[in-house]
Parts: C-alpha cells; sequence; structure tokens
C-alpha cells in the first residue's frame, strides 16, 4: 500500500514552545489511521501543520508523493484533502441543504462557474448525504439551530459532499453523546469502506479510536512516541505511562 | 414576498411608482432621483457588507472615482483637460445635444469599466484584511482619494472641475437624470438578485458565516471577494458619473468622495432596512431618505441630531433591521424553517 499523507522530521514552535519536534508518520491510502496523545502532546498542531494552516520550521509533508508544506490551506483542499475542527464549524445562517451545496468540490471551478446553479444531481447527493448521516428530516433547518452533536454530524456530510481522498478529522466523537457516538463509528467505517474515503482521526476516547483505527501513533510532548496495531498501542509500557502521567 | 403573485404585483407597483413620479410631483424630481441613487447605494454596499459580512466604510471611494473618470472623459473628449480647469471655469464647455449625451453615456460606460479596474486592484490588498481592520482600511482608502484628487491640479485639485452645460432646460435636466438614476437604481437590483441566486450568493454567504471553514472546504474565497466587491464598484461608479453630471460641479469633498455623508448613509440605510437581505437595503434607504428629507425640511438645524438619534436606536436596539425584524418575527413567511420535518415525513407516510 502507497503512503498516501507523508510526514517527514515536521517541526513547529510556537514562540519558546516546542508543539511538535522531528514528527515522522505515514497514512496509508484506504486505511483508517489514529492519532493519540495526552492534551497538548502536540496532535492538533501536527493535523494544522498537514493541511497548511500555518508554515512549518522544518521538514517535509507529501500528499501523494506531492510536496504540500508550501501550499496554502484552500489549494491543499482542492488537492483533495480536507479537515473537521474541533470546535466544529457550519454555516450557522444558511439551512443545512445550503451548507451542503456550498460544499461541492471546488477543484476544477472556472471563473465562470461562480455564476452558475446547482444541477439536480448536486441536490440530490446533498439530500442522500444528509440521508446517510440522519439530518434529512431537518434538512430546511437554519444549521445554527442544529444541536452540538448534529452540527458535527452535518459537518462530516459537507466533508463527504466535497469527495475528499482523505479527511482528517480532529475529535469526531468529543461532544457528543453516548448513543450517537456508536452510529458515528459506524458512518465512519462505511464512509472508508463504501467510499472509499482515507481517513486520519485524532481521537480521545479510547474505546473509539481502538475501534476504528488500524493502525494508531501515540504523540507526547511533541515527539513520536509509539506506533503500531490498536493491540500493540494498548500494551505500550512508554503509552500508558504518557497517559498516566510517568512520562 | 410571501406568493410569486405578489411579488409581480409589488414590481409592477414600484416600476409605475418610478415612472409616474416626476410627473406626479414635477417639485420633488431631484429629491425622487436621489431616493433611487440611494437604493442603488444600499444596495451595493450590501453585497459586500451584508451577504458577505465585510464591512466597508470606503465604498463611496468608487462613487467618487467614477465622478472623476467621467468627468475627466466628458471634458476631454472635447478639450484638453489641463488647460480647461486650469482655466477655473473660465471656459465652459457648450454641448449640442449629439455630443452631449455621446460623451456623457463614454463617460458613465468608462467610470463602470474604470471602477471595476480599481476595485480589482485595491480589492486584491485590502481582502486581506478582516473585520475592524477592513472596515478602517477601507475609509483610508476614501479618505487618501479626497486628500490626493484636492491637489491633483491636472484635475482641478480642490476647485473641482466644471462639467459640459446641458444643452436643454433644466427641468429638462433633471428629468433625464431621474430616467438614469432609475433605471440604474432598477437594473442593480435585477442584477443582484440574480447574482444571489446563483452559487455566488450561496459562496460569500459562506464567507459570511465562516470565513476559515470556507478556505478550508476548498473555496476560492479572494475570488468571490474581489467579483462582490467589483459589482459594487460597476454601479457605484455609474451612479457617481450621473451624479457629477447632475450637480453640473465636480470637487472632492463634498461631491465625490462625501465620506460621513453619502459614505455613512449606505451603510446605515442597509443596516436599517436589514443587512444581509434583498429587500432590506431598498425598504432602509425608502425609509431612511424619507425621514432624512423630512427632518431637513421641519427641523433644520436639528436634522443631525435626529438623523443620529436614528442611527442610535438602529444600531442598539434594532440590529436585525425592518426586514430582519419582520423575518425573524413571521420566519414561515419567507420561507425559513424553524421546526424539523420529521412530523411532516409522518403525515406523508399515512
Amino acid at each position: 500500500m502507497a503512503a498516501m499523507i507523508e510526514v517527514r522530521n515536521v517541526s513547529k514552535s510556537f514562540g519558546g514552545v516546542q508543539a511538535n519536534k522531528e514528527v515522522s508518520m505515514e497514512v496509508e491510502e484506504g486505511k483508517i489511521t489514529g492519532l493519540i496523545g495526552p492534551n497538548g502532546s502536540g496532535k492538533t498542531t501536527l493535523f494544522n501543520s498537514v493541511v497548511g494552516y500555518h508554515p512549518i520550521d522544518g521538514g517535509s509533508i507529501k500528499f501523494e508523493g506531492r510536496e504540500i508544506s508550501d501550499l496554502k490551506v484552500p489549494q491543499i483542499a482542492r488537492l483533495g484533502m480536507l479537515r473537521t475542527f474541533q470546535q466544529t464549524r457550519i454555516y450557522g445562517n444558511m439551512n443545512c441543504v445550503k451548507n451542503m451545496l456550498i460544499s461541492v468540490p471546488h477543484r476544477s471551478m472556472g471563473l465562470l462557474d461562480m455564476f452558475g446553479n446547482y444541477s439536480a444531481a448536486d441536490i440530490e447527493k446533498a439530500e442522500r448525504l444528509l440521508e446517510f448521516v440522519g439530518l434529512y428530516a431537518k434538512r430546511k433547518l437554519n444549521a445554527g439551530d442544529l444541536s452540538f452533536g448534529q452540527q458535527k454530524l452535518l459537518e462530516f456530510a459537507m466533508a463527504l459532499m466535497n469527495d475528499p481522498k482523505v479527511l482528517l478529522l480532529d475529535e469526531p466523537t468529543a461532544g457528543i453523546n453516548p448513543t450517537l457516538i456508536n452510529g458515528l463509528i459506524d458512518r465512519l467505517k462505511r464512509a472508508n469502506e463504501e467510499f472509499g474515503i482515507t481517513l486520519f482521526v485524532i481521537e480521545h476516547n479510547m474505546r473509539v479510536i481502538m475501534n476504528l483505527a488500524e493502525h494508531i501513533y501515540c504523540l507526547a510532548h511533541g515527539q513520536m512516541l509509539a506506533d503500531g496495531s490498536p493491540e500493540q498501542i494498548k500494551i505500550d509500557q512508554r503509552v500508558v505511562d504518557a497517559y498516566l502521567g510517568a512520562h | 414576498m410571501t406568493s410569486s403573485r405578489n411579488t409581480w404585483i409589488l414590481h409592477v407597483a414600484i416600476l409605475t411608482a418610478g415612472v409616474l413620479a416626476p410627473f406626479l410631483f414635477p417639485g420633488y424630481t431631484t429629491q425622487i432621483a436621489l431616493l433611487w441613487m440611494m437604493i442603488l447605494f444600499a444596495l451595493t454596499w450590501d453585497i459586500v457588507g451584508g451577504q458577505m459580512g465585510y464591512n466597508s466604510l470606503g465604498n463611496i471611494f468608487f462613487f467618487g472615482a467614477g465622478m472623476y473618470i467621467s468627468a475627466t472623459v466628458q471634458v476631454g473628449m472635447f478639450t484638453d483637460v489641463g488647460a480647461y480647469t486650469s482655466a477655473r471655469g473660465g471656459e465652459q464647455l457648450v454641448l449640442g445635444y449629439g455630443d452631449y449625451f455621446i460623451s456623457m453615456f463614454a463617460g458613465m460606460g468608462l467610470a463602470a469599466v474604470g471602477c471595476v479596474i480599481l476595485a480589482i486592484i485595491i480589492g486584491l490588498v485590502v481582502f486581506g484584511l478582516r473585520g475592524p481592520y477592513f472596515a478602517i482600511g477601507t475609509l483610508g482608502i476614501a479618505l487618501s482619494a479626497r486628500e490626493l484628487f484636492s491637489t491633483w491640479e491636472w484635475v482641478g485639485g480642490g476647485s473641482g472641475i466644471a462639467m459640459p452645460v446641458y444643452p436643454g432646460l433644466p427641468d429638462e435636466k433633471s428629468l433625464v437624470n431621474y430616467t438614469i438614476l432609475f433605471v440604474l437604481a432598477i437594473a442593480t437590483f435585477i442584477f443582484v438578485r440574480w447574482l444571489y441566486s446563483t452559487r455566488f450568493g450561496l459562496a460569500i454567504n459562506a464567507i459570511r458565516d465562516d470565513e476559515e471553514k470556507a478556505e478550508a472546504m476548498g473555496l476560492h474565497t479572494m475570488r468571490h471577494k474581489v467579483v462582490a466587491w467589483s459589482v459594487s464598484a460597476f454601479f457605484l461608479g455609474m451612479s457617481g458619473a450621473v451624479f457629477g453630471n447632475m450637480t453640473g460641479f465636480v470637487e472632492p469633498m463634498e461631491v465625490a468622495f462625501p465620506t460621513i455623508t453619502f459614505g455613512i448613509f449606505m451603510v446605515v440605510m442597509s443596516l436599517l432596512g436589514g443587512k444581509g437581505t434583498l429587500w432590506g437595503p431598498v425598504i432602509g434607504a425608502t425609509v431612511f431618505h424619507v425621514i432624512k428629507e423630512v427632518t431637513w425640511t421641519y427641523m433644520l438645524g436639528w436634522q443631525w441630531v435626529a438623523l443620529g438619534v436614528l442611527i442610535v436606536v438602529n444600531v442598539v436596539f434594532f440590529q436585525q433591521g425592518i426586514l430582519g425584524w419582520v423575518q425573524e418575527k413571521w420566519p414561515e413567511k419567507f420561507g425559513i424553517v424553524v421546526e424539523d420535518m420529521s412530523a411532516e415525513g409522518e403525515e406523508e407516510a399515512a
């Protein structure tokens, strides 16, 4: 299997704080890769570096073999790498269908396309994906009026609407009630299997990530501590120590 | 607004009123012409300020730039601009009907094109600014344009340019200017209504709601922002060209770049009517203009106080504006759904 995202020796510091130190990792095509680590270990910083949110201090980030560490967020998004946000971001003053429609892929949009209209196929796809995440009945509601959990589902559906090759999810289950979590895990797996989207997931909920990911990386203090299958990570003494504060 | 038939009646009523107004109230032709210009101001401000969430305080720049472009074109077609302006109005440009109208429409057209080019160049710079920085940055552009034109001798500096004299009678001139502003305002309305119905409308709404998210989804945000501003500039430039001909005299401080009057009015009118809506700016401009004219007539000396009170009440107690308030009160009349449709779905199933 080819590595879809290849991170080599990436460092990033904010003032005196070294958030990522010489981090290397790979996300394999078609797989679900997890990223765990205690609070402040640099997971979100690594995500932000990968999607081009801020320049990195050193190292290299490749997407499908192409160096992307010097590209900006929208350019990387148009290549097919999309991220969702930890704090959930949707367009609050528009209804759900409009939120979906504006998320169509912008990869091949020309200058005049912006004055076009949405095709019936776009609208049908939007409604099908809203059905997929269980928000069809709420499709005409303003997105800002949805509950936090529903907004997370909407954000996920918007990401699917964009036909990404790889989706970076920052804590997809944070703040969602436990009964909804199982449904979300199921949908993430289906997105991976049915739509063939590679997933790269930050998660704090160990039960979720152990269920979901095929390969897990663990960060601590900005450095890559360990990686392996969920079973290996579970019994890795370094990981256990990091979470219990021995590190 | 509630149904297509009502919308149709409303449109016909407004058009009829617009056509008949100068004949029914011949004494008020100029005031009503200015009302159409105010509607154009509010509509063009709302594209960037309301629908896209970038509060510009410098849109008046395009009004003045368009005015100066058309003035130099209209004068330059018949005589040397530098020599004409240095004569300080000692030389009058008297034209026949044909020359007058050809040069006027050439001036309007080039004003529109010139302002679009300016909007693209300036937009690429100022749209890197966000929130209050954008507001102050655009205000700076309008204010510095005032100063620049005051010192630019070729266009007459602070003493300005006298426009070509209208070949006919004054009443006829006001009717001509009325017609052009009326048509321009209607054209602006039709254009933005179409614009908001395309992908473009949704994209600028997305930029307003969460620009960072829109970028993360791969939207060409800069492209949309610059185009939105160019549309404003296109119509504002033309309105500036007409206004220059209406006053017959172009100078930088009070006529071309009236930052604290027209420049602020366009913001206030959009806020008053309800920003981010199609009809809000139209309603806001109408209410504002009527209040302004009434206070100027009956409360002279207190007119600025009255306008100030209106702005304070609007911003402090009534932020959603007239149409925004109506939409909140009766959302279902505007097709806004506030409850989910699971109940409706069950009915369909049964």
